[in-house]
């Protein structure tokens, strides 16, 4: 545990320095918000490659003939489906359906799973799969491995192009969702075609030590990609576009996986698993409010927290907002009551003190394009 | 960092430019470093009278909702309307075409007492 006031550093601290990062107090770490500008580094990211410091994230190791019996228990995915060299996305639930954390669950062998958890919740997570082993009648080994583990991660359409220079690792044959277990520069990485941007990209997880010249292998080899760091502040920007739920803003304890459009992350279907009767009785009943995408019509920047009106009456509130550099739109994601949900609903959102007309559109609000 | 030496600066990170009995003022590039990049700026109307140091308009970064604060006080006489659809300007040229507003001021030793270019440079040092 960090001590009150004081910020964790990531491998890459020094770099980031070094790179003229401003750096700001993130989940408790001292992390890089934008190098030079959010909207150039959004951009790249759109265009080409970006590349982001993401040691701060969280990792669990579950290891032992029960995990996989473990792992269905405690999360709402059904683990038991993934392949070796597969992921999911996931979340860790509380009894009464409500979110403890989202996390992308990771088979790295028939027995060895990775939980990939947010900075902000990695105790929480730890705490909750403790409990559940004390109760539980499970006996695999539990290890956050956080501390001694970096991420860097090159995510953007250039991404691929770039890392084929540096591993031996087919990559084409490692598809969305998938991972494998290489070297990348030289460094032992699992090397996983996922991320947080709505465009294709790898996260390169490896040893602490090995964090800064793995992400200056990749640095010089992307310069012809024209790749540059990127920071928290356009990771923002780029999952917001992607209709990507943030664990703090689109998703809390008192929020369950139905109504924030994740419903079918749930297998219900699995047997019994932490919070199945509530998440059930949500499914059946339907959820009572729902995660909706907003553009402004009228020029004002809906931000998280601002409240959220139909017919001028309070409805809800945006739980993230912001100017799209890819669209040029105000937009933003907000929760309203599920039966007034629907796509081209008229809403107002009040920006200091007054109403802005925002209409409500399809989510994602981006989607990259594929070939 | 040297700043221009016909301004005067206020420690909210604004600037007056005065020529005969108009001021024009903006924001710093200090100011606009800090922001980021700049995406939206809300002004008050030509008429609105402003009190120096109080709040007359709000700007927006990427990230952060700020307040925008007089340096002086004054009446608005025209405010920059490029802002509206060129938000960017006040990152790439705040002491020229990212200029904010022009005002009549109502006090011309409340521009003597504010910070000229030295002094503004050793208060963001």
């Amino acid at each position: 545990m960090s001590q009150a006031g004081t910020l964790r550093r990531t491998p890459l601290h020094e770099l980031h320095v070094e790179l003229g990062a401003r750096m700001v107090p993130f989940a408790g770490y001292e992390m890089p918000v934008q190098y030079r500008s959010i909207i150039d580094e959004h951009r790249t990211v759109r265009s080409a490659v970006g590349l982001f410091d993401l040691s701060h994230m969280g990792e669990v190791e579950v290891r032992g003939e029960e995990a996989v019996a473990f792992l269905r228990h405690a999360v709402v995915s059904d683990p038991a489906r993934l392949a070796v060299g597969q992921a999911q996305y996931s979340m860790l639930c509380d009894a009464d359906g409500g979110i403890i954390d989202d996390l992308i669950v990771y088979r790295r062998a028939d027995d060895r799973f990775w939980l990939v958890c947010n900075a902000s919740n990695r105790e929480a997570v730890v705490a909750q799969l403790r409990a559940l082993l004390e109760h539980g009648d499970f006996g695999p080994d539990l290890e956050d491995v956080s501390d001694r583990t970096a991420l860097v991660a090159p995510q953007g359409p250039s991404t691929a192009a770039l890392l084929a220079g540096l591993t031996d690792l087919d990559l084409d044959a490692i598809a969305t969702y998938h991972a494998a277990e290489g070297t990348v520069a030289g460094v032992a990485c699992l090397v996983a075609r996922t991320g947080y941007t709505g465009e294709d990209g790898f996260e390169l997880f490896c040893a602490a030590g090995d964090a800064r010249p793995l992400w200056e292998a990749v640095a010089a080899a992307g310069e012809p990609h024209g790749v540059r760091p990127c920071g928290l502040g356009a990771r923002d920007t780029l999952r917001l576009e992607a209709g990507m739920p943030l664990y703090g803003n689109e998703l809390d304890r008192d929020t369950n996986p139905f109504e924030v459009n994740l419903g079918r992350v749930v297998k219900l279907d699995k047997g019994d698993f932490v919070g199945r009767a509530a998440l059930q009785a949500v499914q059946q009943a339907g959820p009572r409010r729902k995660l909706v995408g907003l553009q402004m019509i009228d020029n004002a920047i809906p931000r998280a927290g601002y409240e959220v009106r139909a017919g001028g009456e309070p409805v809800g509130h945006v739980t993230s907002g912001t100017l799209s550099p890819t669209l040029g739109t105000k937009i933003a994601m907000a929760m309203v009551p599920a039966g007034l949900a629907g796509i081209g609903t008229a809403f107002e959102v009040v920006v200091r003190d007054r109403p802005y007309r925002a209409e409500q559109v399809k989510l994602p609000f981006y989607r990259r394009p594929r070939d | 960092m040297a700043y221009p030496d016909d301004l005067r600066y206020s420690k909210e990170h604004e600037w007056v430019r005065v020529e005969g009995d108009t001021a024009t003022i903006g924001i710093t590039s200090f100011a606009a470093d800090e922001l980021g990049d700049i995406v939206f700026i809300e002004l008050p109307e030509p008429g609105t009278t402003l009190t120096q140091f109080g709040t007359f308009g709000v700007i927006e970064s990427v990230k952060a909702v700020s307040d925008l604060y007089a340096p002086i006080s004054g009446e608005v006489l025209e405010i920059n309307e490029a802002l509206r659809d060129a938000p960017e300007l006040l990152n790439s040229d705040p002491f020229g075409d990212g200029w904010i507003a022009r005002l009549r001021p109502a006090d011309p030793a409340e521009v003597d007492a504010l910070m000229d270019a030295d002094a503004y440079a050793a208060e963001t040092a």
